[in-house]
């Protein structure tokens, strides 16, 4: 994974609220076997609609998006994540989020940003008024910043902080543990059931 | 004396390989780096069930970085959600769903994974497989790459859904990093009317809590209704915690639950059985224990559910109507009541028997356990599908469908006009050739109403088993209670 410490500039205004992950990436195209690749289907139904936000070129480029509550909810599907980050997408703000999507956007790399309501609306107006206002999400300090005097700050988990800004690779920092879990499996009952081939 | 706790906690406690909060020494080792490192305890895993379309990527970062993976022996594979569901002795028509499927035959052979494989009479939906084998049990925590691995919470195991980066880390390592979960009880007192399902009971708790109602939290269901549920509806019930936001939703083990698992091929035999039980018995919350939200409902008021909505969560009664979206005060509820009638092509104030539908669907993890299908049967028996309709029944895997032909199911549904299929997720999600038609409308006893889930531009209504077969009949939505 890349580091991810700043992320400036547009921010496309999805005013829904439960937006899930089918919307995001539709099953059909769950076929394919690699990670890359799902940008041009991302929000393929509601693109069909020519008003639809993601058809306005005055959003072309914008690497934040925002959502109201419960933003990823639904199938666990981490290539909705695949196909955010095929937009050119790499923060989100919104009022919520769906926990497992959540998950998913801290395993790739996107940022996932939870603020009140009554600041999520006001940028969200901000951005549907003025497409070209941007926006700076700063994982440092943990605040975003919208134009002279408005900030806000953001929480996150400290470790998922630390994480990001070095792009550290999870399964190798918990294999550093491996004395821990095999003093775990040595302990373990051995009634527990198995899979092993019949 | 320890402190009273919840059955979630009990098995997240059991499962803790290293706890950075808890342990004060290494913090104090670590000094001001403690801040910055996990804050999440790393959890053990004691069943990976793993199917064809949210490994492939996982099993490719393994080979990438040159990790293998940890418990084989821990780990199932099956293939589900991809497979087609009629003319399994013919080339697969779908390159890409054919190369997805021998991917994941080829991963488990490379890793040496046991695969239930398209031709395996054990193959079916992930969340009916291992129950089926006796493998979920109580006080285990379970993973999928799918969000509806809380289905096997009804054990009393603690049961998430996890995404493919997480694959690839319990692959690698059988442990997870996560964060402690907050605590919901939902409690169903009373009993449940004539005709009214597990299906309904979950369709009411998330019209109640609302699609985002669990978020981060773990649901406990409890009460009267709970307890007399068979296991099949328990699962169903867990299976949709997901649709109101919690990740995992687990019921107490009881005889009903021994009662189930025992005798199958990976429960515990002879003196290991007793044993077993002797520690399942000690899982239930404990008295005094506290829930961070408790949520009532009255299992007697609960009727047949039926959605109207684009949500799980957007359902009424079968007396009602097409709600009217300005009766929403919340704005978001209200904008996406609007967008969600315009979607569905309904009016406001239509009353829901009224609506015709063009599709039935009797299957997915939520319902197409034997339980289900005998409900639905039921109903179907000497009737007719009504001309308008055209209905399926996808078993949830090859040994229900092996089973309801044994007891005569099939040749009820087919001399009524269903169609009768193999196992997979089918048209719970639209990833196999098994998709409504843009426009048409379904009712289906599957688990989400999404847009656009069933195929683009189709329509679904979430409803019980006996629900959809007796809308099958009629052509529209019916009352089940008054075919009796």
């Amino acid at each position: 994974m890349d580091p991810v410490s700043r992320v400036v500039g547009k921010a496309i205004p999805l005013n829904r609220a439960n937006v899930d992950t089918d919307q995001i990436i539709p099953a059909k195209y769950l076929k394919r076997i690699e990670r890359t690749g799902y940008g041009p289907f991302a929000f393929e139904a509601w693109r069909a609609d020519p008003d639809f936000v993601l058809n306005n070129p005055a959003y072309e480029g914008a690497p934040i998006l925002i959502a109201q509550q419960n933003l990823g909810s639904g199938s666990s599907r981490e290539h909705a994540v695949w196909a955010i980050q095929g937009l050119g997408v790499s923060a989100l703000i919104a009022p919520s989020f769906a926990d497992i999507f959540k998950n998913n956007c801290f395993q790739g790399g996107v940022l996932t940003v939870e603020l009140a309501q009554e600041d999520v609306d006001w940028l969200m107006a901000r951005a549907e008024e003025t497409p070209d206002a941007e926006i700076e999400v700063d994982l440092e300090s943990q605040t975003v910043r919208a134009g002279p005097g408005w900030e806000r700050s953001f929480e996150i988990d400290a470790f998922r902080k630390y994480r990001l800004l070095r792009g550290l690779d999870d399964i190798g920092m918990t294999l550093e543990y491996e004395a821990d879990v095999e003093r775990f499996e040595e302990a373990r009952s051995p009634l527990l059931p198995t899979v092993a081939a019949d | 004396m320890t402190e009273p706790r919840t059955l979630s906690e009990k098995i997240w406690d059991a499962h803790v390989v290293e706890s950075p909060l808890a342990d004060a020494a290494r913090r104090e080792a670590l000094g001001a780096e403690a801040d910055a490192g996990p804050q999440a305890d790393l959890l053990y895993i004691d069943l990976h069930l793993v199917h064809e379309v949210t490994s492939p990527q996982a099993f490719e970062g393994l080979r990438l970085s040159g990790r293998t993976v940890r418990r084989p022996d821990l780990t199932l594979a099956t293939v589900d959600h991809n497979v087609p569901t009629i003319g399994r002795d013919q080339p697969n028509p779908d390159p890409l769903s054919a190369t997805q499927i021998q991917v994941m035959s080829d991963n488990c052979r490379e890793f040496g994974l046991p695969l239930y494989g398209i031709f395996d009479t054990r193959q079916g939906i992930v969340h009916v497989i291992g129950p089926e084998q006796g493998v979920t049990q109580p006080g285990l925590t379970i993973v999928c790459g799918d969000s509806h691995t809380s289905t096997h919470g009804a054990f009393g195991a603690l049961a998430f859904g996890i995404g493919t980066s997480e694959v690839e880390h319990v692959l690698a390592t059988q442990t997870l990093r996560q964060s402690r979960p907050l605590t919901m009880s939902v409690e169903v007192t009373g009993q449940l009317g004539p005709g009214v399902t597990a299906k309904d009971v979950i369709l009411a708790i998330i019209n109640e809590i609302g699609v985002d109602g669990g978020v981060g939290y773990v649901i406990e269901y409890r009460g009267e209704v709970i307890r007399s549920l068979s296991m099949e509806g328990r699962m169903t019930v867990c299976n949709m915690s997901i649709e109101g936001g919690a990740r995992a939703g687990l019921i107490a083990p009881d005889e009903t639950t021994f009662e189930y698992v025992k005798g199958r091929p990976r429960a515990p035999q002879g003196e290991d059985w007793e044993q077993a039980v002797e520690y399942w018995r000690t899982l239930p919350t404990d008295e005094g224990a506290r829930f961070d939200r408790e949520v009532v409902l009255d299992g007697a008021a609960i009727e047949p559910f039926v959605t109207w909505g684009t949500n799980p969560g957007q359902s009424v009664q079968i007396g009602d109507v097409v709600p009217d979206p300005a009766s929403f005060e919340e704005p978001t509820r209200r904008e996406a009541a609007t967008r969600a009638l315009e979607y569905m092509d309904l009016e406001a104030g239509t009353p829901i028997r009224e609506i015709a539908i063009d599709r039935v669907f009797l299957g997915s993890c939520t319902n197409a356990r034997i339980d289900d299908l005998r409900a639905a049967a039921s109903i179907v028996e000497g009737k007719q599908v009504a001309s308008s309709v055209h209905a399926m029944v996808v078993p949830g895997s090859g040994l229900v469908k092996a089973q309801a032909e044994q007891e005569g199911l099939d040749a009820i549904f087919t001399a009524a006009g269903f169609e009768w299929r193999d196992a997979g997720c089918s048209m719970c999600l639209g990833m196999n050739p098994d998709i409504l038609l843009p426009g048409e409308r379904c009712a289906s006893t599957s688990n989400r109403n999404f847009e656009g889930r069933q195929g683009p531009g189709g329509r679904t209504h979430l409803v019980s088993p006996p629900m959809a077969a007796a809308a099958a009949i009629a052509g529209r939505f019916v009352d089940v209670r008054e075919l009796a």
